[in-house]
């Protein structure tokens, strides 16, 4: 198999490792910040069952999420599943998974923001959701960017899970093509757009922390 | 009628009460000064004036309207509009200013007023050019907190208060987080205001500011008024805890 060939097939799967990491990110990042308002409610019931929620994502392996969201309604319940159930699952996984740890990166940025914030915007009279969306939130962008980028990253590569329910995205491509050749090129070559698009996504973040700088 | 009339307040954090039995009053116009110890209950006193804080026993009345009391154990507030145009009487200026870091200095003078008060945008940046000229600051209308001096951003603060149209400015230390330099230009800011009768009340450690300006002083000492009068009264007073205070301070010098 040529070269030229290997590229051309990781680059296809290539599309749908973007298809899921910019689905996951559509959802999981404002999913984050529900989660954290769950977290710190006033309500105990509420505030209890998203920290055993956060503490179940983080605790057990993404993969074995993946199973269980793909496998468990069949062998739960009894429902029959569709083709197009995979990537459903697919999303749902990832997006629960990500949202509980933006949740709390986004409480680390707003629990460094000091109460002489929120004193100065009610003396000011803004009200609660005023003072959230203009001087609590954008001040929260800035510090808990270098931690979002983090798990962004780790997010392009974490795609590559999805290969244990049998997607077939670029890293499954990969195997298939090292298994039925006997070579450890394919390996190398989807590193490189792995790499290539961390690199990209490390880019775009540090653009936006620059725009972001015209304050300290 | 009194602009602002506190009486008999009681605030206990958890155990430690910090005011046992606080009762004061300011008219339309009077510049109040508290002075004390720290720990003494003045910020605190401030901070239940000012609604930050909930108060576990007596009244606070703005212009006659009620707006703190005790009811059934616990702390009480009108209802939302009521409580809305009673907090629009009065502005608070932080020993740590409080400036919005990610606003320009313009932007954290006008966008109260334009978001909150609802005022025409023209007219606001018109009252804010006007403040900042008064505060010294009309080159910095563009400058953002982290650029600014201590002392600029303190007067940022008392732009950004004073925007609203308040009855009453209130002041937690304005100026202890200052060097003597800083604090300078802040003191003649304030005194500038008093010049104009804006109703104060300004918790500070300044004292010679404080006899300078204040038409009242309070001097607080553990959750109470120990001594209250003219500057010139309290400052000669017999009690043997104002001396002792001020006693302290001409020997630190």
């Amino acid at each position: 198999m040529g070269f030229d060939v290997i590229l051309r097939e990781l680059a296809s799967g290539f599309g749908q490792t973007m298809m899921i990491f910019a689905l996951t990110l559509v959802f999981s990042l404002p999913l984050g910040m529900i989660v954290y308002f769950g977290r710190a409610s006033k309500f105990k019931i509420v505030s209890v069952a998203v920290k055993f929620y956060i503490s179940i994502m983080r605790g057990t392996p993404l993969m074995l999420q993946l199973l269980i969201w793909y496998f468990g309604p069949f062998y739960l319940w009894k429902m029959n599943i569709g083709g197009g159930y995979k990537l459903v699952a697919i999303i749902l996984g990832f997006s629960f998974n990500y949202a509980a740890y933006f949740a709390e990166i986004y409480r680390s940025g707003i629990e460094s923001i000091p109460v002489g914030q929120y004193e100065a915007a009610r003396l000011l009279g803004y009200s609660n959701s005023q003072t959230f969306l203009k001087i609590i939130l954008p001040q929260v962008v800035k510090i808990v960017l270098p931690s979002v980028t983090n798990e962004i990253i780790t997010l392009v590569k974490d795609t590559s899970l999805v290969y244990s329910i049998s997607f077939i995205e670029m890293f499954a491509k990969a195997k298939q093509i090292a298994a039925a050749q006997t070579t450890v090129v394919p390996f190398f070559v989807a590193g490189a757009f792995y790499y290539v698009a961390c690199l990209v996504v490390a880019w775009v973040m540090e653009r936006i922390e620059k725009r972001l700088d015209y304050y300290r | 009628m009194n602009l602002l009339e506190m009486k008999h307040i009681k605030k206990a954090f958890d155990d430690t009460e910090v005011l046992y039995d606080i009762s004061l009053s300011v008219k339309e116009g009077e510049i109040v000064a508290i002075i004390g110890p720290s720990g003494s209950g003045k910020s605190t006193l401030l901070r239940c004036a000012t609604m930050l804080e909930t108060i576990d026993g007596g009244e606070i009345f703005y212009l006659g309207k009620r707006a703190g009391w005790v009811g059934d154990g616990k702390a009480a507030f009108p209802k939302k509009e009521e409580r809305k145009e009673i907090q629009s009487y009065f502005g608070l200026v932080f020993q740590s200013f409080n400036l919005f870091p990610h606003y320009s200095v313009m932007k954290n003078i006008t966008d109260a007023p334009i978001h909150v008060q609802k005022r025409e945008k023209e007219e606001v940046y018109e009252t804010a050019r006007r403040l900042l000229a008064k505060m010294g600051l009309s080159d910095k209308a563009d400058a953002y907190p982290c650029q600014l001096s201590g002392g600029q951003c303190q007067r940022v603060a008392i732009a950004r208060a004073l925007a609203l149209n308040p009855k009453i400015l209130f002041f937690d230390e304005p100026t202890s987080a200052l060097d003597p330099e800083l604090t300078g230009e802040v003191l003649k800011v304030i005194k500038d205001l008093a010049a104009e009768h804006m109703t104060m009340v300004i918790v500070t450690h300044e004292m010679n500011f404080a006899r300078n300006v204040a038409d009242k002083i309070i001097f607080m000492d553990k959750g109470v008024i120990a001594v209250e009068g003219t500057p010139d009264d309290v400052f000669a007073s017999d009690s043997p805890r104002m001396r002792e205070f001020l006693g302290k301070l001409s020997r630190e010098g």
